[in-house]
């Protein structure tokens, strides 16, 4: 079981355009991965999930998988969690 | 021409002649062929004519259905909710930009893995489609709203999709704006930004059934220069295609206009745009009297919005008259530090020469997560604005802290003013610690009724006032802002409202000091005028509301101003 846990750098934190942008990603990871933040875990290609996590600037999220590819899959998810992708939407406007 | 001055009567009430004199660049036109008339609150201004299109309203559920073959509904609700994926993804190619990456993410949504094996789950057990997406949604939709704040909005984008799946899967059409082909007059009973996200340049004007002077509707409106009228009863019983004039200024809405009509209407619209796509300069009566029009903002953002006219050398306004520092942290768990903040602060005071900012106003309807204050039974007469200083004094001093330091770094001289001032001892403390840090202009913000009628004790502790007209005008009426029954008592026009308003400017006439307003009267065009009768000195608002503020002003003489205050004041 591969795991990774970084905190949410983005400023509005995961809802809006950094959870359209993660579960995006999720969906194409190729493993079914995992989000947890506290006491709960959602399917991380599920928006209503990440949703209901209530995940602020600064939560530590924990992602997990299995199987093959886990590891570069959480790599790549982990690094996009630990963007502001709010700011990066401020230089993109 | 009825003087429009005059305070109007409740939003069912008769008018006489919906012309509009006085004001240049309000376009001619009359409605005399009108077959009849209906009336609401007018809230974003201009004039148009067209055929009515009603927005579908959410499907009706019928009675549950027998399940034969569970495979079939399954399909269905696969069906159903691709269909509004597909749908919302359309919308969002066509919007483009903001507006199109909330569509994706409601179409995620729509999309969501989670939501279909549900459903699916629920046909298995022998629910029909319509109603097994219902519960699944439902379901979702409790979740969210549990969770509170930014997630229980959310919970409104679930039920628009809600009405969106059950519709498809029951072959209705799917509820969400219409798209005739043709430029229409959108009527609504109300609008959420769901609906409007995706609204399409043939839209002329916006009227609904509900909604108040400082609805979502108006904000919109406003924002894209749509003529708008809310709270206007009687108006989803027309019927589509019906051919209807509407003033965004009176309120009033002709039923059945002829052709000439439409197009004079169409003719005259388009000359008063032409005009104000060319006003410049600062605003001053027609003899001269000069009254500051300032901009509200959020952030440094919005004084150069991409791609717009809109910044504030774009519609020439004269300064910042209200920075809402609050708007930068809304959603920070974190209290944003010192560092954080002077950068902000310092943004803003780089574009503007003239910047008034206000201190975080956190309450009601903007709560602050940082502060972590507790929840309130009645968060209207809390712990807001400058009150949160009485719990959490450190926040204030850090704040002022800050804006001294992008005071000092950007060289400007920035005038402060802290919200829901309520008692000369509150102003004055708050003077005593702005000074303390080398801020030389320090005001108030008058929204609560006992701060307007100790305005003149508040000027001897502070350098300016600023009224609040939507905050002064819910705890005047006591009538919650956004209480959809209570809108003709929120109108600015309530002679009350004004009564308050002209004690705070002879305050400043007698103190020599100046008294301006940033709500949304300010940015009225039919409005403005009053408030400069009643001697205020500045007008702070949307961008977009500068040009024909600034053509109302350039209209009339200051003792005409004063005349239509007076006939307002009754």
């Amino acid at each position: 079981m591969a795991q990774r846990t970084v905190a949410v750098a983005s400023a509005g934190g995961l809802h809006a355009r950094p959870a359209k942008l993660f579960v995006q990603a999720a969906a194409k990871a190729g493993v079914p991965v995992t989000i947890r933040a506290g006491e709960k875990t959602v399917p991380a290609r599920s928006m209503l999930g990440v949703l209901s996590l209530g995940a602020v600037q600064g939560t530590e999220v924990t992602l997990e998988a299995d199987g093959p590819g886990a590891e570069e899959a959480l790599e790549t998810l982990a690094a996009l969690l630990s963007r502001d992708l709010d700011a990066e939407e401020a230089l993109d406007a | 021409m009825p003087d429009t001055g005059v305070p109007r009567p409740g939003p069912t009430a008769p008018t006489g002649t919906a012309g509009q004199g006085g004001t240049p660049g309000q376009g001619g036109g009359s409605w005399a062929g009108a077959a009849g008339r209906l009336s609401g609150l007018g809230v974003s201004q201009g004039r148009a004519a067209g055929p009515v299109m009603r927005l579908a309203g959410p499907p009706e559920l019928p009675a549950p259905r027998a399940v034969t073959d569970p495979g079939a509904e399954a399909a269905t609700v696969a069906k159903a909710l691709a269909a509004v994926a597909a749908e919302l993804n359309r919308r969002a190619m066509a919007a483009g930009g903001e507006a199109a990456e909330i569509l994706e993410a409601l179409a995620m949504i729509a999309e969501d893995p989670v939501l279909l094996e549900e459903a699916e789950r629920l046909t298995g057990a022998g629910h029909d489609a319509a109603h097994a997406l219902d519960a699944a949604f439902a379901r979702h939709r409790e979740a969210l709203a549990a969770l509170g704040g930014h997630l229980a909005e959310r919970a409104a984008d679930l039920d628009d999709l809600r009405h969106r799946a059950v519709a498809s899967a029951l072959g209705l059409p799917m509820p969400g704006l219409p798209s005739p082909g043709h430029p229409y007059v959108l009527v609504a009973t109300d609008l959420s930004p769901a609906d409007t996200a995706g609204l399409g340049p043939d839209v002329l004007a916006l009227v609904t059934e509900r909604g108040g002077p400082t609805s979502h509707t108006v904000i919109l409106a406003r924002g894209r220069g749509l003529p708008a009228v809310v709270a206007c009863g009687g108006v989803m019983d027309l019927d589509d295609g019906t051919v209807i004039g509407v003033d965004g200024g009176t309120g009033e809405i002709a039923i059945g206009l002829t052709e000439l009509e439409t197009a004079e209407v169409a003719r005259a619209e388009t000359a008063r745009r032409t005009l104000l796509g060319t006003s410049r300069g600062p605003g001053r009566t027609a003899d001269g009297h000069p009254v500051k029009l300032l901009l509200n903002i959020g952030s440094a953002a919005d004084l150069r919005p991409a791609g717009t006219e809109a910044g504030l050398a774009g519609v020439g306004a004269e300064g910042v008259g209200l920075f809402r520092t609050e708007f930068l942290f809304l959603d920070r768990k974190r209290a944003p530090s010192f560092e954080e903040q002077v950068g902000a602060y310092a943004e803003v005071f780089e574009q503007a020469e003239s910047v008034v900012v206000r201190t975080l106003d956190a309450g009601t309807d903007k709560p602050l997560p940082f502060l972590g204050l507790p929840a309130e039974q009645n968060p209207a007469l809390g712990v807001r604005g400058l009150r949160v200083d009485r719990l959490l004094p450190g926040v204030l001093d850090t704040q002022l802290d800050a804006i001294a330091a992008a005071a000092r770094d950007t060289g400007t001289r920035p005038w402060v003013m802290a919200p829901m001032v309520t008692t000369a001892e509150e102003a004055a403390g708050f003077a005593r610690r702005a000074r303390a840090r080398g801020i030389e202009q320090v005001g108030v913000m008058v929204e609560v009724p006992a701060a307007a009628l100790r305005a003149g004790r508040l000027l001897r502790e502070v350098d300016f006032l600023s009224i609040g007209t939507n905050d002064l005008a819910q705890y005047t009426f006591a009538a919650d802002r956004q209480h959809p029954a209570l809108a003709d008592l929120l109108d600015p026009r309530q002679p009350a409202l004004l009564e308050l308003i002209a004690l705070c400017a002879r305050a400043g006439r007698e103190a020599g000091k100046p008294v301006g307003v940033c709500g949304e009267a300010a940015g009225d065009p039919l409005i403005a005028p009053l408030l400069v009768g009643l001697g205020v000195t500045s007008l702070s608002m949307a961008p977009v509301c500068v040009p024909a503020v600034r053509e109302a002003l350039a209209g009339l003489t200051h003792e005409e101003c004063g005349h239509r205050a007076r006939t307002a004041l009754g």
